[in-house]
């Protein structure tokens, strides 16, 4: 990968040791704005609830003193970190998948990890009502969770076994990723049939996507696999940067292509797959974050820290409207991500079929 | 499996033909067959079977025996049902095949099915209809406008017909939002969360027997309309410049199609729920035994259809005893390997 020394004004090179990025001021504003509406939109949700808060009061009760302390510490934080951590998560998820399938269309919500946790965390619900008498407990914290990631994992490998022939082809794995979410999904409707009436609007919350009673529980295996999975996705972007050109090209830099792209594959998945966990299949989420990322940054192909900023502005916007818009009900977040993403990827297809037919 | 991309493309004089008159009648007389034994299968087999000469004695002189009761209140409206569906989705999807050029077209894939669903729990939950003949309206609508939807999603942009990869994405797509709509409605209500929980998974057990009836004037128009629609199809399989160059109006053609495809898939979504990839299936089963001819795969694929719907709740019945799987599941656990190997084709099936 020896690139000739040409470099635009606005580009400042980082170097680590042997690695080396390039910087972009264009980059660096856009992520600092997104975190900073991030923050913001955090404090306004976590204005809202059975007390009313003021943002100044809720940035009180932070800090320490006032009546309000557990009130944000133990309720309202860890339900608002879950959602920009979450949303995160599914970005960066989806910009490695998009940069992989070298298509914008795909993401984790259509290659089998979302709705292969769904169908196992509603099997494990349904199960436990009918046997340990319902889902509450050590199930709720712990089981759940495991559930949904190992059920996420097995949703991809499926996928992804079916797709390959002699090699991954971007519009295959695109269309397995549909024909075996339909199986889980079929599958997920059964099991509702099967469980108590009570049992299945549990399930059909959690299945929805929810960051309703999020606790720290939640917090901390997101930002743990955040933490461990985002170094190796940076230095990852080098090698993704060459997928972009196509097998040949790849293979002519040396790049051990698939073995590159399984690893990356496998990072956005456990990513994807522990954020189901936590919070329930957001939809699009994944799908939308990284294409408005590469369009605020003005790049070629998704931006992974820009992205990941994206889905957490996102996600935390659209709790905030799942909560207020319909208040005092609350819907899942989910369901709104889902209305408004459902539009996205249709304007994303007509986009995709003009370049297409230019 | 390769023969479907053989006999999709046009006729042309020079190849010969893979069916003729008489072999074409001997086709549609096995397929009624196999669908006589399916129905005979469907009638008898059950949580408690039925000896046949029980069945017999059920249908022709009943005398208020324990078999007779289950054969006339379960069974039959349970295939009568089936029947129609099996049919009315058969149908459903070689139209929506052939008006798309598209061979992974489906009224499940495409977003109809979620239309119908979210109309239909709509008119149920905000203007409280609450019986089959009020919502079936709805439902149709929904279909209609899903349906429409979905084709010009698929169209905007770019040129002439969407490619397989477009249209299934734009139906995902469509699903996706008429489903967080319909489960934000449902999930305000427990009562409409315990109906449209089992209408979702898609099921033809524990029909009243007054559905037959109400969804049979809608299957026979869309059947007709379908039919009529036939030799305009095939015109339009030659491209839409060429079929203008025939005489053929394009705009007509293309309409009756859409509600014919709206009036049998509406129906069965009313009659049955969500039943996926039994229209994606059907059309390629029957092309190879029908050849591209409109006239003779819209009725082979009916009767396949309404053949693999039974057989398909038969199995779910026997494979799940003493309880039953729901036939839907059963449609798409056979379906999506079919849906995946039709993908992983070396060579896309064209239309």
């Amino acid at each position: 990968m020896t690139s000739p020394p040409v470099r635009l004004a606005h580009e400042r090179p980082l170097r680590a040791g042997s690695a080396s990025w390039l910087l972009r001021v264009r980059s660096v504003v856009v992520a600092l704005i997104l975190l900073a509406a991030a923050v913001l939109l955090m404090a306004l949700g976590m204005r809202i609830g059975d007390i009313p808060m003021s943002v100044p009061e809720v940035f009180q009760a932070i800090t320490g003193d006032g009546s309000n302390h557990f009130v944000v510490m133990e309720l309202r934080l860890p339900r608002a970190l879950t959602g920009v951590l979450v949303g995160a998560a599914l970005a960066l998820a989806g910009a490695i998948t998009q940069a992989i399938a070298r298509n914008p269309l795909a993401s984790p919500d259509i290659l089998g990890v979302t709705t292969g946790s769904s169908v196992a965390v509603v099997a494990a619900i349904v199960a436990a009502g009918s046997t340990a008498g319902g889902a509450s407990g050590a199930l709720a914290s712990v089981g759940i969770p495991l559930t949904a990631l190992l059920g996420g994992l097995a949703g991809a490998l499926a996928v992804y076994l079916l797709a390959w022939r002699k090699g991954l082809d971007g519009y295959r794995l695109v269309l397995v990723g549909i024909g075996v979410s339909a199986v889980f999904t079929n599958v997920k409707y059964w099991l509702l049939t099967v469980g108590d009436v009570t049992d299945s609007s549990r399930a059909m919350v959690w299945i929805s996507g929810s960051l309703n009673g999020r606790g720290w529980e939640h917090v901390v295996p997101v930002a743990l696999a955040l933490a461990v999975l985002i170094p190796p996705a940076l230095v990852g972007t080098r090698s993704l940067g060459a997928l972009r050109f196509g097998d040949d090209t790849v293979t002519g830099l040396g790049i051990r292509m698939n073995l590159a792209r399984g690893l990356m594959i496998l990072a956005a998945v456990l990513l994807a797959a522990v954020a189901t966990a936590a919070a329930g299949p957001i939809a699009f989420v994944a799908l939308a974050a990284p294409q408005i990322a590469l369009r605020l940054a003005g790049v070629a192909q998704p931006p992974l820290v820009v992205s990941a900023l994206a889905g957490a502005v996102l996600t935390a916007a659209a709790d905030l409207a799942a909560r207020t818009l319909f208040s005092p009900a609350e819907l899942p977040v989910g369901v709104v991500t889902a209305v408004l993403g459902a539009p996205y990827l249709i304007y994303l297809l007509i986009r995709v079929r003009r370049k297409g037919r230019s | 499996m390769s023969t479907a991309v053989v006999t999709a493309r046009p006729p042309s004089p020079g190849r010969p033909r893979t069916a003729t008159g008489r072999r074409r009648l001997a086709v549609l007389a096995v397929l009624l067959g196999a669908l006589l034994v399916t129905i005979v299968l469907s009638v008898a087999i059950g949580a408690k079977p039925v000896p046949l000469n029980d069945v017999w004695h059920a249908l022709t002189g009943p005398t208020g025996t324990e078999n007779d009761i289950v054969v006339r209140s379960l069974r039959i409206p349970r295939t009568a049902v089936g029947v129609l569906a099996g049919i009315a989705l058969g149908v459903a999807g070689a139209l929506m095949q052939g008006h798309t050029r598209n061979p992974l077209a489906d009224p499940g894939l495409l977003g109809v099915t979620q239309g119908a669903a979210f109309a239909m729990v709509l008119s149920i939950m905000v203007l409280g209809v609450t019986s089959l003949y009020g919502y079936i309206w709805f439902g149709l609508a929904g279909a209609l406008l899903a349906s429409v939807g979905v084709f010009a999603l698929g169209m905007a942009g770019g040129r002439g017909a969407p490619t397989p990869v477009t249209l299934a994405l734009a139906g995902t797509a469509v699903s996706a939002f008429l489903y967080a709509l319909t489960s934000a409605l449902v999930l305000m209500d427990q009562q409409a969360m315990d109906v449209f929980r089992f209408w979702q998974a898609g099921s033809i057990a524990g029909r009243d027997p007054d559905v037959v009836w109400q969804v049979l004037p809608f299957v026979a128009a869309g059947l007709v309309l379908a039919m009529v629609n036939a030799p305009g199809l095939n015109a339009l399989s030659l491209g839409e410049d060429v079929a203008r160059a025939l005489g053929q109006n394009v705009t007509l053609t293309r309409t009756v199609g859409v509600t014919a495809i709206t009036l049998l898939s509406g129906a069965s979504v009313a009659a049955c729920g969500a039943l996926a990839f039994l229209g994606l299936m059907v059309p390629h089963l029957a092309r190879p035994l029908s050849g591209p001819d409109h006239r003779w795969l819209l009725p082979y694929s009916g009767l396949i259809g309404a053949a693999a719907l039974l057989g398909a709740d038969v199995v779910g019945r026997m494979v799940a005893r003493p309880g039953e799987l729901e036939v839907g599941v059963v449609l798409a656990l056979i379906g999506a390997p079919f849906f995946v190997a039709l993908v992983r084709r070396r060579k896309p099936v064209r239309l």
